[in-house]
Formats: C-alpha cells, structure tokens, sequence
C-alpha cells in the first residue's frame, strides 16, 4: 500500500518521531533563536530548505558514493545548501539574518539533517526521503513556531511584533533571555509526554 | 587586561552551554555522570582550543585574502572534521590513558555546535590571534564547568522523587534553566 506509507513516512515527523520533542534533535538553534516568532519563522524555513534539498540529493546520489566518505559526502552537499541560505538570508533579509547571528552556518551541524541523511535518505527511493524530510521540516516549524509564540507572548506582550496583550501587560523580560528558552522547552515536553500518554490510554 | 576580562567572560558570562546554546546536545547526553562529564568537557576544550588557531589561521592566511570568505562554512566544516581525526589518531598513538579517558567522545565532538559555533564567533567577532585563542580556551572552560555542574545535579536527581512526565529531557531542561538563571547573576561582574 503505497498510499500508507507515504502518508506514515509524512506524519511521523510531526508527531511520533518529531525532531524536538521525541528524539531532542536540532536543541541549540531550536532554543537559542525562539525570543521572537519572526526569528523562529525564519530559522524553521532555513532549517527546512537545507533538509529537504539535501535529502533530495543525497538520497539520488547515494549509489555514487562509497560507504567509506559518506558522512564527508553528506556534510560538504548539506553545508553547500546551507550557504546558500545563508547568503539569500543575508542578500535579502540582512534584519533577520544579523539576528539570527551564527545559526544560520550552524544548520550544517544541526543533528537532524545530517541523522534524516544517515538514517532515512541514504535507504529509501528519492520519493520517500523528500516526504519524509517535509514531513520532519514541518514538525520541527511548528515546534519553533510553538515555542517562538509562548516566549514573544510572555516576554514581550507581542505577536510578530503586534502587540497582542493590553497596556496592563507586565512583560516577562526572563522569557527572553536563556532560562526561559530552557525552562519553556522542559514544561512543553513534560505536557506532550503527559498528552501521549493519555492518547494510549494510560 | 582586555584578555582576562575576555577569558572569564567567556567561562561565566557568554557561557557557551547557558547563553550562547551551543553544544547542548552532549550538554543533555553526556550528564548522567561526573566523571564522563568531566572528559567530554576536557576533550571538548582541547578541541576548542585547536579549533581557535587553526580556524583563525584559515580564515585570516587563506579565506579572507583571496576572497573566499563565502566558502567559509564548508572550510570550517572540514577543517574541524579532520582536526578532529588527526587529534584521535595522535593521542590513540601518544598516550593511551588519555585515550581511554575521552577517546570516544572524539568523534561526537564533530558535530557539536560548539565548535563550529566556536570557528563562527572568533569570525564575526573579528578577534585577532591572542583573542582568538583565549577566547577558544575560555570557553572551552565554561563548557566544562557547566556540563560537570549540571551532572552533579543529576547525580542527585537520580534519589530524587520527580513527577513522571518530567522525567528524563523535561527536568534536565528545567535544571538548566535554574543555571542559566544563576548565571546571569554574574553578567554585572565584568564591564
């Protein structure tokens, strides 16, 4: 059943194998750029461009490359894609890029792009490792999109810079700094353990 | 004077672990106990401080002169791949207890953040050579000293009565965020 797979190899990487919450891949982008949602928008999209093109190639190159290099393959074809992100960011978006600061380069080491490469796209057909990658790109969006929302929220009363809550708002200027960043991720994996251990029926 | 105020901001103030995020991946994996926190913390400064020249080296004698700055990323990227393999290579050969202490956090040290982080900020922050390589050692210092305190806390977390969805990733992170808050007490230290 083509159909199934596709679709369990799409889902898992929000929910069941999702890249922040499940498996702690990806931590230090994921907790450094969340102060501000734009930020957090900007690093899921950079994140997900690099995964998705790098398992596109790498999963139609793997028959060329001996299993000896393979790492150094993936890591020069994944740092390729993250320059060009980092340029067009820089190019395009030269706010958005200065405040991301050194975690744009950083993508190349980010776990999940080079653990989707070794554990998905260099075993499964070209089709499969794009779905999953969009699969796992989409799940670690919305985990910084989360994550983003709470700390802008709660630490500047604002939404995309929109301010959202009332004039009476005192902004809670920890969630900004880092110990917010820590201490909002641990509250929000507590809850979604808790949550899929109710969903079993525990 | 510039370089120790530069040397301990690094270790307490831009920790690398508590404000810069970087390296948390073996921050969470590699606390459980003192004593393989103590080596990650060590192999990682050796690594850091290695990676301070020999970044600072490529960029300032061969990227920036010939305009290559936009390779950047796939220059650090390998020279910290294969920095890394020499240094395995070199203690297994010179000193074995070495070896066994922090030999197979070697390679994991590749892909931390920290040292590509590192290569970065010495860029951005155009340090010249003696900054480059305080910096490097300071950090890899701070580094240490915040995976070494975080795994004598959960040391005694283990007697501890935690709720259960806590357990595991969430009281980490909670406990990281008390530290990161204690530290911040320090950023009035130094100017």
């Amino acid at each position: 059943m083509p159909d199934r797979t596709a679709r369990q190899d799409f889902l898992k990487g929000l929910s069941s194998e999702n890249p922040i919450f499940r498996q702690m891949l990806g931590m230090c982008p994921t907790l450094a750029v969340t102060n501000a949602v734009i930020n957090g928008i900007a690093m899921g999209l950079a994140t997900s461009f690099v995964l998705i093109f790098s398992s596109l190639v790498i999963s139609s190159i793997k028959r060329l490359i001996p299993n000896q290099v393979r790492i150094a393959s993936y890591i020069v074809i994944i740092a390729s894609f993250v320059t060009i992100a980092d340029r067009v960011l820089a190019g395009f978006f030269p706010a958005i890029s200065k405040a991301l600061g050194p975690f744009v380069p950083l993508i190349v080491v980010n776990c999940i792009i080079l653990g989707r490469a070794e554990a998905f796209a260099s075993k499964n057909k070209v089709g499969r490792s794009v779905i999953d990658a969009v699969g796992m790109s989409l799940g670690f969006f919305l985990a910084l999109l989360l994550l983003s929302s709470i700390r802008e929220l709660l630490g500047s009363g604002t939404l995309l810079g929109h301010p959202v809550l009332g004039e009476w708002f005192e902004p809670w200027v920890i969630m900004l700094l880092p110990p917010g960043a820590f201490i909002t991720l641990g509250l929000l994996m507590a809850i979604s353990i808790q949550l899929e251990k109710r969903q079993k029926g525990g | 004077m510039e370089l120790f105020s530069l040397f301990f901001g690094a270790i307490l103030i831009n920790n690398f672990v508590l404000h810069y995020f970087l390296g948390i991946c073996p921050f969470l994996g590699v606390s459980k106990k003192i004593d393989s926190a103590v080596s990650m913390g060590l192999a990682v400064t050796f690594v850091m401080t290695i990676t301070a020249v020999v970044s600072w080296v490529v960029n300032h004698w061969i990227l920036l002169p010939y305009g290559l700055d936009y390779l950047q990323i796939v220059a650090f990227i390998l020279v910290i791949a294969s920095l890394v393999q020499l240094v395995e290579m070199f203690i297994r050969k010179t000193s074995p207890p070495l070896y066994q202490a922090m030999g197979i956090y070697l390679p994991l040290i590749t892909t931390n953040c920290a040292i590509m982080g590192l290569a970065l900020l010495i860029s951005l922050k155009n340090y010249d050579f003696a900054e480059a390589v305080v910096f490097g050692v300071g950090s890899g210092l701070g580094f240490t000293l915040a995976i070494v305190l975080m795994a004598a806390i959960r040391e005694q977390l283990e007697l501890a009565d935690v709720p259960r969805p806590l357990q595991g990733a969430g009281i980490a992170l909670l406990v990281a965020g008390i530290m990161a808050l204690a530290f911040l007490g320090f950023s009035g230290v130094l100017k």
